[in-house]
């Protein structure tokens, strides 16, 4: 399995970044990388990672099995995370959250039928100070009113 | 850039440069002090370097308040094995997002912050351990490393020192339980983050089981004023046994949400009344937490109180991480326990059972009670229940679980009880929504 040339060199440096003999240190950093290119852990994944870092395939699981963003299931184009914990549900990331089950008729951890979104309710994003906030894929949104969320939805269904 | 604009209440020492044109270069922090403070450390011994440190009165301001000198002085430097630093970015705690504007805006404080502690303990080794939900902080970071890298400020003879330094980022990958220091190591070294039984303390055997200093971002980011300032000067700053100023991440039902630098030992009303531009609509104030959603919390009227260590301690809470969340008259309290307590259920990493059963019971408890389903026994249940989780386990967060829930059953139990005190029409659950106990 290969990766584009800018993960292959993300891969040398953090091979190179622990102490002799310790490159299953690099295993979780590897697997984030690789499953941002890939859209999910795949089974041809986890054995390619196993390798690399010289780790067997069942220390691959133990650690996707463990870590929230590690998945084994393709998310939507984009993901959509919304966090209602207590800055934020204080804020209104609550109705957020509700708002965006309801227009996008899914709910947590699903992707909506033509695969555009999909939905996930996260636990605190660091965003207390600017909450409600939101991720989409890595990018933070802050101090989110519904009428944003809304036109947010409309575009990320529209870009199909 | 994420940051708000100074406010006069201020003390401005570690995010001083917040604001400048280019903040994160290191053009602008060469131009403002940078890595002076590390030159400086570099004529001096180790012992010196950690009795600035000492005299500073820094405490660790992840959470644990621990003094971050002593922290420093019980690296055995002696040891032949290899040596290592370890900086806590999994900022986590719900309430907390301070780590996040001090690697955004001045990520080469942090950079010379870990270089010091390198040179005290002989270490030529570094990771900071960002969350993977900060991946945006982590390209931020790699940039400012690879800045440092080709201008002499990491790498092999550093700017002539002699000294030798490596540094990387580390990324998580959505895990709160690896903030804990010892599970974040084993989360390191590419395993599940369960914590660690200890001793051994990091100290003597931390990032593969050789001695590390392991801090948070804002404590490493303190060292290079302490350094090239003298600890006194930080120490005066604070109050005595705290030294410094902090930063306090407010957030909840006030009118500026911000993260604001004050000094220790601030008057709790007027970081909402001056910093937080009062209360949100006018509305009165119901309660606060003081340090992140696992500190207890304080009602209205005990609020009063300075933020420091000992006077938060007096009034059975914690400073914690710094995330103050300030509550208006409006807040269901019912709904804010159940809201924690789901949180720290889902992030139970399962090693311990009075925590992974007992935060399991207490979310299946507190939703039933939410839905004003439960019985007056069930209140009395959630205290009990937390109560035996307190101490019973291997890290912090079982605790960090059971304290607010404690502390909002014993405050707010009228709330609880007019809950079910409801009539039987209004409280019936649709089908769906019932919730076994079993």
């Amino acid at each position: 399995m290969t990766f584009s040339q800018e993960t292959e060199a993300r891969f040398e440096r953090l091979l190179s970044s622990y102490p002799e003999g310790r490159h299953r240190a690099a295993l979780i950093p590897m697997l984030m990388y690789a499953q941002d290119e890939v859209g999910l852990v795949t089974q041809e994944l986890k054995e390619e990672v196993a390798r690399r870092c010289g780790v067997t395939p069942l220390q691959v699981d133990e650690v996707v099995g463990y870590y929230t963003m590690l998945r084994s299931k393709p998310m939507g184009k984009t993901h959509l995370q919304i966090c209602t914990n207590i800055s934020c549900l204080l804020r209104g990331g609550d109705k957020l959250w509700d708002q965006a089950c309801h227009k996008l008729g899914i709910g947590h951890n699903e992707v909506t039928a033509d695969g555009a979104v999909s939905l996930e309710e996260v636990e605190c994003i660091g965003a207390c100070s600017w909450a409600p906030a939101i991720q989409v894929n890595y990018d933070f949104r802050h101090n989110v009113t519904p009428d944003q969320l809304d036109k947010l939805m409309d575009q990320l269904r529209g870009a199909q | 850039m994420l940051y708000n604009p100074p406010h006069p209440a201020e003390t401005k020492i570690l995010t001083r440069r917040f604001g400048l044109p280019n903040s994160e270069s290191l053009d602008t922090y060469l131009a403002n002090d940078g890595y002076k403070a590390f030159l400086k450390a570099t004529g001096m011994t180790s012992e010196q370097i950690v009795d600035e440190v000492k005299i500073s009165n820094l405490r660790g301001r992840g959470g644990a308040g621990f003094p971050a000198g002593m922290k420093w002085s019980f690296v055995p430097r002696q040891s032949p094995k290899p040596k290592y630093i370890v900086v806590n970015a999994d900022e986590s705690e719900p309430g907390t997002c301070k780590d996040r504007v001090l690697m955004e805006n001045d990520p080469h404080q942090l950079i010379e912050g870990v270089l010091i502690a390198g040179k005290v303990i002989d270490a030529h080794r570094g990771w900071i351990y960002i969350r993977g939900e900060y991946r945006y902080l982590i390209d931020i970071m790699d940039r400012a490393i690879d800045e440092a890298y080709k201008n002499g400020y990491l790498g092999r003879n550093i700017r002539g020192t002699g000294f030798d330094f490596e540094l990387s980022t580390h990324t998580g990958a959505g895990a709160y339980e690896c903030g804990e220091e010892s599970a974040l190591l084993e989360s390191l070294e590419g395993k599940r983050g369960i914590p660690r039984i200890r001793p051994p303390f990091p100290a003597v055997s931390g990032a593969f089981q050789c001695p590390t200093i392991l801090n948070n971002v804002e404590t490493f980011c303190a060292v290079p004023s302490i350094i090239l300032h003298g600890g006194q000067k930080f120490a005066d700053v604070g109050v005595p046994k705290a030294g410094g100023t902090r930063l306090l991440c407010l957030s909840g039902h006030i009118n500026t949400p911000g993260v604001y630098e004050i000094p220790l030992g601030f008057p709790m009303m007027r970081a909402i009344n001056e910093l937080g531009g009062g209360m949100l609509g006018g509305r009165k104030l119901k309660a606060v937490v003081p340090g992140g959603s696992s500190c207890p919390i304080l009602k209205a009227e005990e609020c009063d109180i300075n933020m420091d260590y000992d006077s938060m301690a007096k009034a059975k809470t914690m400073l914690g991480s710094g995330g103050m969340v300030v509550l208006d008259e409006t807040t269901d309290m019912v709904q804010f326990a159940l809201r924690i307590m789901r949180f720290y259920q889902h992030e139970s990493c399962g090693w311990c059972i009075p925590c992974r059963e007992g935060t399991l019971w207490l979310r299946k408890l507190l939703t039933r009670l939410n839905q004003g389903i439960g019985t007056s026994d069930d209140i009395s249940m959630v205290r009990e229940l937390a109560g035996n989780m307190l101490g019973r386990t291997f890290c912090p967060l079982g605790d960090a679980a059971a304290m607010p829930t404690i502390s909002i059953v014993e405050k707010f139990r009228d709330e609880f009880e007019a809950r079910l005190a409801r009539p039987a029409s209004s409280r019936m659950p649709a089908p769906g929504d019932l919730v076994s106990i079993a």
